[in-house]
């Protein structure tokens, strides 16, 4: 990293991106979201991007990492009948990709934020995230990866909580299919379809500011809406 | 006897000079944005009578595979098309100049007028003052176009924080698409804007620079018919020092023609 380009942006223009983003964060409410539309109005996306997707993964083998503030030691492991056990959700939203192209996509899965309340790794004391009462209490980002490691995104953890973020695995009324993220992705209306990585390894909460495959190449690291 | 005559005061020509290059990157880096979803056509049963845009456009402005760095650019330069944009209104509004270029009763059959001399339909001169018809719905309809680019911009920049916003514009993707038109809109002012410029002469662009023009005897002065309180101000005679030293005495055959327009442009 030099001083005249910050991850393929001229510094300026990075700036200003922090900039934005700030407002962002300071203007965003949980409470507004994304417009829900009827399931009749729901279509297949494209498959648009496989990074980091590995077509020969093991289902069966597979294992949802989930890591808090105290470290790979204590790490947390679900199988997907685990994920699929935490309350079920069902919405169907728009998929707004950065490309500028967007479907309205009905998905089921269960929130990001019933995950991290069972598992209490959202927190600085290991406690539930509780946002609005204890706010201080909670980590600041959350980092999604693929099992490979190849794609990954960072989150500010307002978004990762909000209640339209999935942990989603089923799309259009089916089970993913493996382009799509088999056998778990995240779904996060409040930001551009690049956050919604498919095939989700491990998740990862923290007060360091996550890694993000877009924005090393040039994307806003925030993204949202 | 030729003089100079304020015509532009230095505020409106910052804004101006100032949105020039704002508004150019803002469709730069906007075409760098589009063209990673470009599917705008205009077609006629099945058939694409435009596409926006032919591959040729993109590789002779070089705008492909560009998306990241027209979001940062076009995110950064949104602040200082709105704030100078805003300021501009302000301006206008609080200076009284408003009534120089928004819409009157008159204005309707007078852009007629101007159309139909403009294609040599019409062979009488037409009414001379600061802006006729024309220039008024030109002038107040590109910053409307402004305004709507502000919020349909808004509305695909954060259609979640302001879903209310997107939604009232028909959705995401009938935003977008808005905002998209509205560019075309801004690349037609353009090119009518630069045409009637050149038509119109020097003198007439010198004065957007230097914020006078020259006068002749028969001309008409651009007095202020007053602000918005109503009341009149005579915004030339402030600039009386500064006039006279460049270009000799105002007369008071000027004045007294000011004074009488002054009066019929109240009414």
């Amino acid at each position: 990293m030099t001083r005249s380009a910050e991850d393929e942006l001229p510094w300026p223009l990075r700036r200003a991106l922090e900039f934005d983003e700030r407002l962002a964060q300071g203007t965003f409410r949980a409470s507004r979201r994304s417009p829900e539309f009827p399931r009749s109005a729901a279509r297949m996306p494209r498959v648009n991007g496989s990074i980091g997707l590995d077509w020969g993964l093991d289902l069966s083998a597979w294992r949802l990492q989930v890591v808090g503030a105290a470290g790979d030691h204590a790490r947390r492991s679900f199988t997907l009948d685990d994920i699929k056990a935490l309350p079920r959700v069902e919405m169907t939203t728009e998929l707004r990709c950065i490309e500028g192209w967007s479907t309205v996509v009905h998905w089921a899965g269960t929130r990001l934020s019933d995950l991290a309340a069972v598992t209490g790794s959202a927190t600085c004391s290991g406690r539930p995230a509780d946002p609005i009462g204890n706010a201080a209490d909670l980590l600041g980002y959350a980092a999604l990866e693929t099992p490979d490691r190849e794609y990954y995104v960072g989150l500010d953890m307002a978004s990762a909580l909000h209640p339209q973020t999935l942990l989603c695995y089923e799309m259009g009324g089916q089970p993913l299919t493996p382009d799509h993220g088999a056998p778990l992705r995240l779904v996060i209306p409040v930001k551009y379809g690049i956050k919604s990585l498919k095939q989700i390894g491990t998740i990862r909460f923290t007060d360091r500011r996550p890694a993000d495959y877009w924005a090393e190449r040039g994307y806003d690291w925030y993204a949202g809406h | 006897m030729p003089r100079l005559e304020q015509k532009h005061s230095l505020a409106t020509r910052l804004f101006h000079w100032i949105n020039v290059p704002i508004l150019a990157i803002m469709i730069y880096s906007g075409l760098l944005i589009y063209w990673a979803n470009d599917v705008y056509a205009i077609r006629l049963g099945g058939i694409t009578i435009v596409k926006f845009f032919p591959d040729w456009f993109y590789g002779a402005l070089h705008l492909d595979h560009r998306l990241a760095e027209g979001m940062a650019w076009h995110f950064t330069f949104m602040w200082f098309f709105a704030i100078n944009g805003l300021l501009y209104v302000a301006y206008t509004t609080w200076s009284g100049e408003w009534r120089h270029l928004l819409p009157n009763r008159h204005t309707f059959a007078e852009a007629w007028q101007v159309v139909r001399h403009d294609l040599g339909l019409r062979k009488e001169p037409l009414p001379r003052r600061k802006f006729n018809g024309a220039q008024r719905l030109a002038y107040t309809g590109v910053v409307a176009m402004g305004a709507g680019s502000l919020l349909t911009g808004l509305a695909i920049y954060k259609p979640v924080q302001v879903a209310w916003l997107t939604t009232l514009l028909g959705g995401y993707p009938l935003a977008r698409l808005e905002h998209f038109v509205l560019t075309l809109g801004y690349v037609a002012f353009f090119v009518i804007h630069i045409t009637q410029v050149v038509r119109a002469g020097w003198n007439n662009f010198r004065a957007m620079v230097i914020g006078v023009e020259v006068a002749g005897d028969e001309e008409i002065s651009y007095e202020y018919a007053g602000r918005p309180d109503g009341a009149p101000r005579e915004y030339a005679s402030r600039r009386t020092a500064s006039t006279r030293s460049s270009a000799g005495r105002r007369t008071a055959s000027t004045r007294s023609s000011a004074d009488r327009r002054t009066a019929s442009t109240r009414e």
